[in-house]
């Protein structure tokens, strides 16, 4: 487990899974983008809708393995994320907390609970109301990305946040 | 919802009589031990029950199959067979199997009652001895016809082995269907050998990780069915659900005590760690047993209760620690290299199993309850959550492969791996206790 933390933690690797990402086997199939979510890109959502927050702002963010810690490009994204949550303020918010499957799955609900919580606290700490904002944790039981290697566990180690309570992936 | 797990009121154990005339105390033929290298399988042959059409052969033909699985029994082919068997009270002619190599015999009869019960009786002959080992008589009602079978093969396997059999009892599990990212997750019970199963959730809501109640029909799982993850009980025969505590945030990982009366889970906090609480299901009284700033979760108690094994990343990785059921002298038990996770007691007391990572693989394992003595029984690329059978000498986990879960049992050898056949994928197998 610390050697793949090790390697994602490599730029010249985080390159390399980007790259596998794109070509790796279930992505394709996977709604992770806008472009596949069916959305027509930046500029068509309106501002202030949650396809304005999946399209323009990032709905999601990354985690090492059996991490709970923000990265930097993580911190970036939520950082715009209090931005836009506190400027439409109508939606309550979950933030789902998921784990890859390189890990049990008692264990991997508790991590996923972590991230949830480490993401809701960064976003409190940028001005969102902790009112508008509940967790949940799914484990490993919700991957996005079904492949048995780095590139999909990369993608599923994620906390997404999700708007009006609604369901998220 | 029908009932399943009643239980087998109609069933009655009579010893049969003798019909040899030594009365020497038998011995047992093949020993368990664990600790020997290799265990060679005991040749044994199993005739066809007689009476009961087809009934006879079927009952054989699971006794055969459980003693076989258990990796310590090679039933013979019935081709190899000399002696027919007309008479399954009469004494055999040792001779033809000692012959064919068939240290143990088993003849039994099965038969229509005229209230609608069957009867089946079995006699175990030991051939070089020459002389009858035990013999039984079982009343059950039609519907139990693979208990009577099962009952029989755990009777053997006693007699034979000196340890109690495992074959009379159930596995809850999670049944999976559907992709990999939009699973289906059932909770299913079933036999231990596959057979007979039951669907006890309708697919709608995640649940995971059922466990079983070690003196009623009862299990303990976590569901989403109310949006937050929970802890709930369960009652097999009724379908009647209950919430377990009242608690803000999710509760994980449940596990009975060993009287039945509490349940032990992981809790979650406020700040994303989670910590382990018992519950009395009389008084509804909660007890906080630890308080770390860490990942708490997976606790199993010892059968006499008095202590709790559990996954903790309180010191960086995840690794097994053991604390009094009062949470005191929390103690770290693995020293390995990897990650350790899901300890599960042994219902012997002897032994602690769990799941390990080390080298991308994941593993299931054996320790003594200090944390020594560490033994793998199975590597791969993914598998966890070992199970005890009641008798304390088989486990059975899930290991992911060709798309989904899959359930397998292993010996404490080791070298005895089995697949349990399930419809679908499955996964979180939790052990019953011994039907009764």
């Amino acid at each position: 487990m610390s050697r793949i933390a090790r390697l994602t933690t490599n730029p010249v690797m985080i390159a390399l899974v980007a790259m596998l990402a794109i070509t790796g086997c279930a992505s394709k199939k996977t709604p992770n983008s806008a472009a596949d979510l069916g959305l027509n890109g930046a500029g068509a959502a309106t501002p202030g809708s949650a396809q304005d927050f999946t399209v323009n702002i990032g709905d999601r963010i990354f985690f090492d393995t059996d991490s709970s810690s923000i990265r930097a490009d993580a911190q970036t994204t939520l950082s715009r994320q209090a931005q836009w949550l506190n400027q439409y303020k109508q939606y309550a918010i979950v933030v789902e907390g998921h784990a890859d499957e390189r890990g049990t799955r008692e264990y991997n609900l508790a991590l996923g609970a972590r991230r949830a919580a480490a993401t809701r606290d960064f976003l409190v700490a940028r001005g969102v109301s902790a009112s508008r904002l509940k967790t949940i944790s799914y484990g490993k039981e919700r991957p996005v990305a079904v492949c048995d290697d780095i590139s999909c566990w990369s993608q599923n180690r994620r906390a997404v946040t999700t708007l009006g309570g609604g369901a998220g992936s | 919802m029908k009932s399943i797990l009643k239980p087998l009121l109609t069933i009655a154990a009579m010893a049969l009589g003798m019909t040899a005339a030594a009365t020497l105390p038998a011995y047992a033929l093949v020993e368990l031990n664990v600790n020997k290298g290799n265990v060679e399988p005991l040749p044994i042959a199993i005739t066809d029950f007689q009476g009961g059409d087809a009934l006879g052969a079927e009952i054989s033909g699971i006794v055969s199959a459980d003693l076989k699985r258990s990796g310590l029994f090679a039933p013979i082919d019935k081709s190899a067979f000399i002696e027919k068997i007309s008479s399954p009270d009469a004494t055999p002619r040792f001779d033809d199997w000692k012959v064919i190599n068939a240290q143990a015999l088993v003849t039994g009869s099965v038969t229509k009652e005229a209230d609608g019960r069957i009867r089946a009786q079995y006699r175990l002959w030991d051939t070089f001895a020459g002389q009858q080992m035990s013999g039984e008589q079982f009343f059950a009602n039609d519907a139990n016809q693979r208990r009577v079978a099962h009952i029989i093969a755990d009777a053997i396997y006693e007699r034979l082995t000196g340890e109690k059999g495992y074959f009379d009892t159930r596995v809850v599990f999670i049944d999976e269907s559907g992709a990999k990212n939009a699973r289906k997750k059932r909770l299913a019970i079933m036999d231990q050998d596959g057979a007979n199963v039951r669907y006890l959730s309708n697919g709608k809501s995640i649940v995971l990780t059922p466990r079983f109640s070690p003196n009623r029909q009862e299990i303990t799982y976590m569901s989403y069915e109310s949006g937050q993850p929970k802890v709930y009980l369960l009652q097999i025969e009724t379908g009647q659900r209950e919430l377990v505590g009242n608690f803000p945030g999710m509760t994980f990982a449940p596990r009975f005590s060993p009287d039945g009366q509490k349940v032990i889970m992981s809790l979650l906090r406020d700040d994303g760690n989670s910590n382990i609480f018992a519950m009395d299901l009389r008084s509804r009284s909660t007890t906080r047993l630890t308080n770390s700033t860490a990942i708490d979760t997976s606790p199993s108690y010892s059968p006499d209760g008095s202590q709790v094994v559990f996954t903790s990343d309180r010191g960086g990785r995840a690794q097994i620690y053991v604390m009094g059921a009062d949470g005191s002298g929390q103690t770290r038990i693995s020293f390995g290299d990897g990650v350790y996770s899901t300890p599960v007691w042994s219902p012997r007391g002897d032994l602690i199993a769990f799941t390990k990572q080390t080298g991308g693989e994941f593993q299931i394992g054996v320790m003594k309850t200090d944390g020594s003595g560490e033994r793998i029984l199975s590597s791969g690329f993914q598998q966890e959550g070992p199970t005890w059978a009641p008798n304390g000498r088989v486990l059975m986990f899930f290991r992911d492969s060709a798309g989904g879960p899959k359930l397998i049992s292993v010996d404490l050898t080791g070298r005895n791996e089995q697949s349990i056949p399930t419809a679908n994928f499955a996964s979180d197998p939790a052990w019953s206790p011994l039907l009764e």
